[in-house]
C-alpha cells in the first residue's frame, strides 16, 4: 500500500449528545480534527472524555449528533445512513477480540472476505498469510477459546487487516492484557503498521502507551468530552521498549500527565 | 491420551439393580395385590411377551412417528417464530400474552377437542405433541437471538454485513446452544404429547397399548409398555444431546466436558 493513496480522515464540527429524560449529556463537544493518511495517532484521556465515542463515530458504529466525518472525499454519515464505500476503508479492533467462538481462527480471520464473497480456497490462503503476519501461524485450525488473550487479539487484528482497509481503528485493544503481553503487543503493532502502511487511530487510557506508539498524541478531557491538547512525538521508528527509559520520552509523558491532573482536579 | 473411566458404567446398573431388588422385596413382604404392583419378574415376563409380539413394533413405530413429526413441527414453529420474535421485539411484546396463554391453558383438557377436530388417527396426536413441544423451543430461540453479544454485532456492523449474512454467520450459530437446550426439553414433551393423545383416543400406539393392558387387568403388561416408552424417550433425548456434539462442538457445554488441552499461551 502506498502512503500517498491513503485518505485523510477529517472531522469537522462533530458532536455527540445523548438525550436522557432529565438532561442532555454531551459525550463529545464540537470537534475538528484532521488525521493524515498513514499516521499513527493516539487518543488518550480519562474515562468519559469521549475518546471511544469519537472512535465509534469514525468507525460507523455511532451516529454523530451533528458535524461531518470525511474519509478522503467521501462523507461517512448522511444523517443516520452510512456510506458503505467509505466503510470499506475502515477496519476496527475492539477491546475484546470479539472473535466468533463457532469459527476456527482461520475462519474468523477470513470472515470479512467471506462476507465479500471471496472463494473459500482463496480466503483460506489469505487467512494463513495474515496469521503469519500477526504471529499466530500454526493456530489456524484452533478454536478461539483455546488461545490466550494476546493471541486472540492478534487474530482480531488479522481479521481487521484481511480486506486491506486503509484505516485501522483500535479501541483500547490491549487494555485487557497483562503488562508484559501489552508491551510486546505494542512492538508487534508497530511492526505490522510499518509493514502495512495504513492509518491507525489508537484509543488508550495509558499515556505511556500513547506516547510510545503515536506519531501524534491527542489528549481529551471529560465532561464535556473535547480535545484538550495535541502533541507531536518525534522519536524515530522502529521504537524499542528501551525508549521508555529515555529522558525525552519521560518528559513528554510527564507533560501529558501534568495536564491530565490539571484537567481532573 | 488415555480416556478416563466413566463411573456411570458402574453406578447406573447398580442403582437399577438395587431398585428392582427393593421392588421385589417390597412386593414379597408386603403381600400387595399383583394387580396393584406386579413383581419385577412378572413385568419381565410381560416385557419379553411384549417384545415378541409382532404388533408391538407397529404400535411403537406409530408412537415414534407421532413424536418425531410433532417434534419436527415444534422445531419449525419454535425456531421460525422464535427467530422472528427475537428480532422484532415489539412483535414479541404484542404476541407474548397469547403465547403464554397457549401454555397455561390445560392442554390435556383440550385433547378431546383435538381429537374431535383432527380425528382418531395420528394427526390429532401429532398436534398434541407439537403444541406441547414448541414452547420451550420458542422461548429458548427468542432468548438465544436476544442474547447475541453486542461486541459481535459491532463486528458485523463494521463489516457492513447484510441481514442474511448476519443471521447465518452470527445470530444462528450464536443462539444454537440455547435452541438445542430447548429441543432437549421439547423432544421429551413431544413423547408425552403423543402418548397422552393415544391415552384419550384411538386404537394404536404405545399409549393406547398401556391403557388397553390396564383395562384387561394386565398390569404387568402396562408396566412393560411404560418401560418401552422410557427407553424410547431416552434414545430420543440422547439423539438430541448427540446433535450438540455435531452442531456446537465449539461450545463449553460440549467441549468443556472433555479434558482437552492445546497449547494456549505463547
Amino acid at each position: 500500500m502506498n502512503r500517498e493513496t491513503i485518505p485523510d480522515i477529517a472531522l469537522s464540527g462533530v458532536e455527540k449528545r445523548f438525550e436522557t429524560r432529565e438532561r442532555t449529556v454531551v459525550a463529545l463537544e464540537r470537534t475538528d480534527l484532521r488525521i493524515r493518511g498513514g499516521e499513527l495517532i493516539a487518543l488518550v484521556g480519562p474515562s468519559g472524555c469521549g475518546k471511544t465515542t469519537m472512535l465509534r463515530m469514525i468507525g460507523g458504529l455511532l451516529t454523530p449528533s451533528s458535524g461531518e466525518i470525511r474519509i478522503g472525499e467521501r462523507n461517512l454519515w448522511r444523517g443516520a445512513e452510512r456510506d458503505s464505500s467509505a466503510l470499506r476503508e475502515l477496519g476496527v479492533v475492539f477491546q475484546d477480540a470479539n472473535l466468533f467462538p463457532w469459527f476456527s481462527i482461520e475462519d474468523n480471520v477470513a470472515l470479512p472476505l467471506r462476507l465479500r464473497g471471496m472463494p473459500k480456497a482463496e480466503r483460506r490462503a489469505k487467512a494463513r498469510e495474515l496469521c503469519e503476519l500477526v504471529g499466530i501461524g500454526g493456530f489456524e485450525k484452533a478454536w478461539p477459546r483455546h488461545l490466550s488473550g494476546g493471541m486472540r487479539q492478534r487474530a482480531a487484528i488479522a481479521r481487521a487487516l484481511s480486506y486491506e482497509p486503509h484505516i485501522l481503528l483500535m479501541d483500547e485493544p490491549f487494555g485487557a492484557l497483562d503488562a508484559i503481553t501489552r508491551d510486546q503487543m505494542n512492538l508487534e503493532l508497530q511492526r505490522i503498521w510499518l509493514a502495512q502502511r495504513c492509518t491507525i487511530v489508537f484509543v488508550t487510557h495509558s499515556i505511556a502507551e500513547a506516547v510510545f506508539l503515536g506519531d501524534r498524541v491527542i489528549l481529551l478531557s471529560p465532561r464535556p468530552g473535547r480535545i484538550d491538547m495535541e502533541l507531536e512525538v518525534p522519536f524515530e521508528r522502529p521504537r524499542r521498549t528501551a525508549l521508555q527509559a529515555v529522558p525525552e520520552f519521560q518528559g513528554l509523558v510527564q507533560r501529558l500527565r501534568d495536564r491530565l491532573e490539571a484537567i481532573i482536579t | 491420551m488415555k480416556k478416563r473411566f466413566d463411573i456411570t458404567w458402574i453406578t447406573t446398573p447398580l442403582i437399577i439393580l438395587l431398585f428392582v431388588l427393593g421392588w421385589h422385596v417390597y412386593v414379597v413382604w408386603s403381600g400387595v395385590s399383583k394387580f396393584i404392583i406386579p413383581p419385577p419378574l412378572a413385568v419381565w415376563d410381560a416385557l419379553v411377551d411384549l417384545l415378541t409380539t409382532p404388533s408391538t413394533l407397529r404400535h411403537a413405530w406409530i408412537t415414534l412417528y407421532e413424536t418425531l413429526v410433532g417434534f419436527f413441527f415444534a422445531c419449525l414453529i419454535g425456531v421460525g417464530l422464535g427467530t422472528l420474535l427475537g428480532k422484532a421485539l415489539w412483535l414479541e411484546r404484542a404476541l407474548n400474552p397469547f403465547i403464554v396463554a397457549t401454555q397455561v391453558v390445560p392442554k390435556v383438557a383440550l385433547v378431546p377437542l383435538f381429537i374431535l377436530w383432527f380425528g382418531f388417527g395420528t394427526e390429532s396426536k401429532i398436534v398434541v405433541a407439537t403444541v406441547l413441544a414448541f414452547f420451550p423451543i420458542l422461548t429458548n430461540t427468542v432468548l438465544g437471538i436476544k442474547s447475541v453479544d453486542a461486541g459481535h454485532r459491532d463486528v458485523m456492523t463494521v463489516l457492513n454485513a447484510g441481514r442474511w449474512q448476519r443471521f447465518v454467520a452470527l445470530e444462528l450459530p450464536s443462539s444454537m446452544p440455547a435452541v438445542l437446550a430447548g429441543m432437549e426439553v421439547g423432544v421429551v414433551l413431544a413423547i408425552i404429547g403423543a402418548v397422552v393423545g393415544e391415552y384419550l383416543g384411538g386404537s394404536t400406539g404405545l399409549g393406547h397399548l398401556a391403557v388397553a393392558s390396564l383395562n384387561d387387568y394386565k398390569v404387568g403388561m402396562m408396566f412393560a409398555v411404560i418401560i418401552l416408552l422410557t427407553v424410547m424417550g431416552f434414545l430420543l433425548y440422547a439423539i438430541v444431546g448427540g446433535l450438540k456434539k455435531l452442531l456446537i462442538p465449539w461450545h463449553e457445554s460440549v467441549a468443556g466436558a472433555q479434558p482437552e488441552r492445546t497449547p494456549a499461551s505463547r
